[in-house]
């Protein structure tokens, strides 16, 4: 049974696109996620960074200021240990959501 | 972030701000930067970001939520709070912090001393691993004790020395006085006679040459010795030591080996030593001197029980072969009974541990009730504050606050108090500490302490504070949670009817600092007047004006058999001089702490009794009267017949005859002190033997032309009185250099001689007197406090009483009566608190009974005077409360 509910959808896709990346700032994971997902999922910076820092203060991310490939300064966020292990879990866990939902859309 | 990362973070939070606020503000950036990019203008670029951004305010706001989440920073804020509100009221805070400070200050002083003289480590290589070897249960006063430290004869040592299974390594040592300088106006040094293996056993390395080792030992004779840190900084200029680096000590010149480190004292806590110098084997050494302590330190499988047993199998042995001559069976007998024990002795010896272990306790025991006092007292300050904001405290919950979280800031707030108060409790206690040290210090005897904050001390301080935390701030904080916020919002902060269980608590407080403070009162007078009667008391002898002198004379121009006449002439010599009212020789200078006795047999009695050989001048010279028979004479000389002055308790005790004057008293011999009966032709009354404080024992005086040649030294001890002291002295000593040359010489002042000895009582009685007047100022503080409270609380049912007819008196009356009630029930807990904790403090009482009813009386009369007179201030407030104002108010 998936437990977790489908708000863990915004930090799975932060953790996928951080262990994608490797280490990327806020602006953009934003970018990645738009750019991959063709545009379907547009991140607002207002759940963005929320989650960002509760990952941080969770231990998952771990977070450094550096500049950018065009000379701005920004905090690059790249996975822990227990982020990885957190990703593993999330992404085993959205594939019990994907066919919960999907089983859910389909009953007639 | 790490929890230490979020702590760090703690009263950062303008940093953490600004460091959110930066990311964002970069994203920001970029996003513009991209939107130009493609083609924007920088004002489409601009709008379109903050389009897609939405609020930084908001998004700033969110994150930063997720950065507090732990709720570290809300407890930084509730800080800033409590300072803030601090700030506001000022004096409350300063009066809080000021008397926890005093009160934290005053115990954690004592407590250092007491840490310092007891529980503190020797200063050298673990010194956990040190025992000390002595006779279980001390030798009885047998033979002749060098006090604490006389544990061991020299044959005795030598047994241990070569047999010492449980020890890696084992020494001896003792304490000696050395004079340095010119033999007419030398200087006392202290002295440290130690063996061989001393330093390498402790571990103690050089700090400059070299330290004393085995090979030091071989030869009698003082010729080399090793000075402390102190005395080389300060008598040799701490210039380095070579061959050429010698002193004069005792007549000779002495080579200094080496210095050692600045931490090492020796090994007495209390004491310095200046010079450390090599023991010697004498060919035939004294067998009844107690004279060394004997330490080693322990193999790691040798436990202290495992290392007494050893010791104790090696005692029949070791006592059957170090047994003196010259002593009856009976003490022969006791001697090779003793048996050896190991003690820790990690923390050294000390003098001080017997003489003022329980007064430190006991003033720990003081401070520890100012202390409550003062946390009552604080209590309800910050209850009546508490009150004071519960109309706060009422919106704040109605607003949603937890109990929780309101109980949270009002303990914060006294855990603050009190750890300010510590942190200048602890800085206060180093100053009260050393002075306290300097209080006891006398010119005859100095005190030597290492006074410093160990972790001992600031696990003190930090236990006391929280003690204190709790005791001041819980009931607060329960009475504020436990508001009912209709309730206080309703009556706002001039209630009509007060909360008749609040003022319970507060009266139970203001009974209990009634209580305590009448304890600490009684152990004021007691100790204030104990010390009084110790400094009126008649010891029975002349002390006005007396000094006294030891003068030791070179040997090698008298002939033993002028020795006697040498000394008569002596005395008379000082007798004579111009200013000198009268003077004796003696040896036992009485109320000086020496003590020489004798086992006698009177008829079928017999037992101990104090032997003093004196000079015929004695008693004239100490005011002495002689009650009957005759007193010594010149004629009184070895030759003639033994002869005896007794004083009463002596007769009390071994006379069972009418008349004392012809019964005969034999003295059983020991070495130098051969058998003897002497006749008793004279008595006197009770005076004080070595110790104010003690019962006088029995006494018994001979002609000092009688003392055994065998016991006679190079020296003697003169008693000289006159109007004029330091002018005597002065002649005694140029009559000495005149007519005498080379003699040594060392003066005492007598008197106050005498008064330094008391010098613990003074403090005692000093301290305990402060602490009992700060206490009573504390209590009038905290009643005067809580009677203005009950007043404003009343205040407007007061007013209506008022309006209704009650005269001023009645309402004077009741609050009075209020005030009266409490103070009753105080004083009678305080009575039975006092006359219960007197029973411990029996024995550092003089002339007076713990349960002394005068001083019981005293104390209960001046709390009364003190606390009715406290109370008068608010009911006379009371009855001049205007009804109408008080009432318009509502």
């Amino acid at each position: 049974m998936a437990k977790n509910d489908l708000q863990g959808a915004l930090d799975l896709l932060i953790l996928k696109t951080l262990s994608q990346l490797d280490s990327m700032h806020g602006y953009g994971i934003v970018l990645h996620i738009r750019r991959v997902s063709d545009e379907r999922i547009i991140v607002e910076e207002g759940s963005l960074y929320p989650a960002l820092h509760r990952m941080e203060q969770n231990g998952w991310v771990r977070a450094t200021w550096a500049v950018t490939d065009y000379g701005r300064k920004a905090k690059w966020y790249a996975l822990t240990k227990g982020g990885k292990d957190q990703l593993a879990s999330r992404e085993k866990n959205w594939e019990q959501v994907v066919k919960g939902v999907d089983a859910i859309l389909r009953f007639a | 972030m790490s929890l230490l990362g979020r702590i760090v973070m703690l009263g950062r939070r303008s940093r953490m701000e600004r460091e959110i606020e930066a990311e964002l503000q970069e994203h920001m950036q970029m996003c513009i930067d991209d939107n130009m990019e493609e083609g924007m203008s920088r004002e489409q670029a601009v709008r379109e970001a903050r389009l897609r951004f939405g609020s930084p305010t908001a998004t700033r706001e969110r994150v930063w939520a997720e950065d507090a989440a732990l709720g570290l920073e809300s407890l930084g804020r509730d800080v800033r709070t409590a300072l803030r509100g601090f700030v506001k009221s000022p004096g409350f805070a300063l009066v809080v912090v000021a008397t926890l400070a005093l009160g934290i200050g005053a115990n954690t002083a004592i407590f250092e001393l007491l840490d310092a003289v007891r529980m503190r480590t020797l200063p050298v290589r673990n010194p956990g691993e040190l025992a000390e070897v002595k006779i279980a249960g001390g030798n009885g006063g047998f033979g002749i004790n060098n006090g604490l430290l006389g544990n061991f004869t020299v044959p005795m040592w030598q047994e241990v020395k070569d047999h010492h299974e449980p020890f890696a390594g084992i020494f001896a040592f003792r304490t000696d006085d050395m004079l340095m300088g010119k033999p007419s106006d030398p200087r006392h040094v202290y002295g440290l006679e130690v063996s061989g293996n001393f330093f390498n056993v402790l571990g103690v390395a050089p700090w400059q040459g070299r330290l004393i080792g085995p090979q030091d030992e071989a030869g009698c004779g003082l010729t080399k010795v090793v000075a402390s840190y102190g005395f080389w900084k300060s008598e040799m200029g701490g210039t380095p030591i070579t061959s050429n680096s010698t002193l004069m000590v005792d007549g000779k010149t002495v080579q200094v080996l080496g210095v050692t480190p600045p931490s090492f004292f020796g090994l007495v806590v209390g004491d310095r030593y200046d010079l450390a110098y090599p023991t010697c084997t004498p060919p035939n050494p004294r067998r009844e001197v107690f004279a060394f302590t004997v330490m080693g330190r322990l193999k790691p499988e040798w436990s202290l029980q495992k290392t007494t047993a050893y010791f104790n199998a090696m005692s029949p042995g070791l006592f059957e072969s170090t047994a003196p001559e010259g002593y009856s069976p009976d003490s022969i007998k006791t001697f090779k009974a003793f048996r050896l024990a190991a003690y820790p002795a990690g923390a050294g010896v000390s003098y001080l541990r017997d003489q003022y272990n329980s007064s430190l306790e006991l003033l720990l025991g003081i401070t520890g009730l100012v202390l409550l006092i003062a946390c009552a007292n604080l209590a309800n300050l910050m209850l009546a504050r508490a009150s004071v904001r519960q109309r706060e405290m009422a919106i704040r919950m109605a607003l949603g606050a937890s109990r929780g979280r309101l109980l949270r800031q009002i303990l914060l707030e006294s855990a603050l108090l009190a750890a300010i108060g510590a942190t200048l409790g602890v800085a206060l206690a180093q100053p009260l500490s050393r002075a306290l040290v300097t209080a006891l210090n006398t010119s005859q005897n100095s005190i030597h302490l290492t006074i410093a904050p160990d972790w001992r001390v600031l696990l003190f301080a930090a236990a006391v504070s929280i003690a204190t935390c709790v005791l001041c701030g819980t009931f607060p904080a329960m009475r504020n949670a436990n508001a009912e916020p209709i309730a206080s919002m309703k009556s706002g902060e001039r209630g009509v009817v007060g909360n008749r269980e609040r003022f319970t608590v507060q009266r139970a407080m203001v009974i209990a600092q009634v209580a305590v403070s009448m304890v600490l009162l009684v152990g004021a007078l007691l100790f204030v007047r104990s010390y009084r009667n110790l400094m009126a008391f008649n010891a029975g002898i002349r002390e006005s004006g007396m000094s006294f002198g030891y003068f030791g004379f070179p040997m090698a121009k008298i002939k033993p058999e002028n020795l006697a006449a040498y000394k008569r002439q002596l005395v008379d010599d000082v007798r004579t001089l111009p200013g000198i009212e009268n003077a004796a020789a003696t040896t036992n200078v009485p109320l000086s702490g020496g003590s020489w006795s004798h086992h006698v047999d009177v008829g079928a009695l017999d037992g101990s009794s104090k032997f003093t050989y004196v000079s015929p001048s004695y008693f004239a010279t100490m005011d002495i009267p002689l009650l009957t028979g005759r007193g010594f004479t010149e004629h009184d000389t070895s030759g003639a017949p033994l002869v005896l002055i007794v004083n009463h308790i002596f007769i009390r005790k071994y006379i069972r005859t009418p008349s004392p004057i012809g019964q005969h008293v034999h003295v059983r011999p020991e070495p130098q002190y051969p058998d003897r009966t002497y006749e008793i032709i004279g008595t006197i009354p009770d005076s004080k033997y070595n110790d104010i404080r003690d019962e006088t024992p029995p006494m018994a005086f001979v002609p000092i032309d009688q003392f055994p040649v065998e016991a006679q030294g190079p020296g003697m001890a003169i008693m000289f009185a006159a109007r004029d002291r330091a002018a005597a002295v002065e002649t005694v000593r140029h009559m000495f250099e005149e007519k005498h040359p080379g003699t040594i010489m060392q003066f005492h002042d007598f008197e106050q001689g005498i008064r330094d000895n008391l010098v613990g009582d003074r403090m005692l009685a000093m301290l305990s007197g402060f602490f009992g007047v700060l206490a009573a100022l504390l209590v009038v503080v905290g009643l005067y406090g809580v009677l203005s409270y009950f007043l404003a609380q009343r205040r407007s049912e007061i007013g209506i009483r008022i309006a209704l007819g009650a005269s001023r008196g009645r309402v004077i009356g009741t609050l009075l009566r209020d005030a009266a009630v409490m103070l009753l029930i105080g004083l009678g807990a305080g009575t039975a608190l006092a006359l219960l904790a007197g029973r411990e403090a029996s024995s550092m009482l003089f002339g007076l009974k713990p349960s002394d009813p005068m001083t019981l009386a005293a104390s209960a009369l001046l709390l009364g005077i003190v606390t009715l007179l406290t109370s008068l201030v608010p009911a006379l407030k009371a009855a001049h409360v205007n009804p109408i104002n008080s009432l318009r108010v509502e």
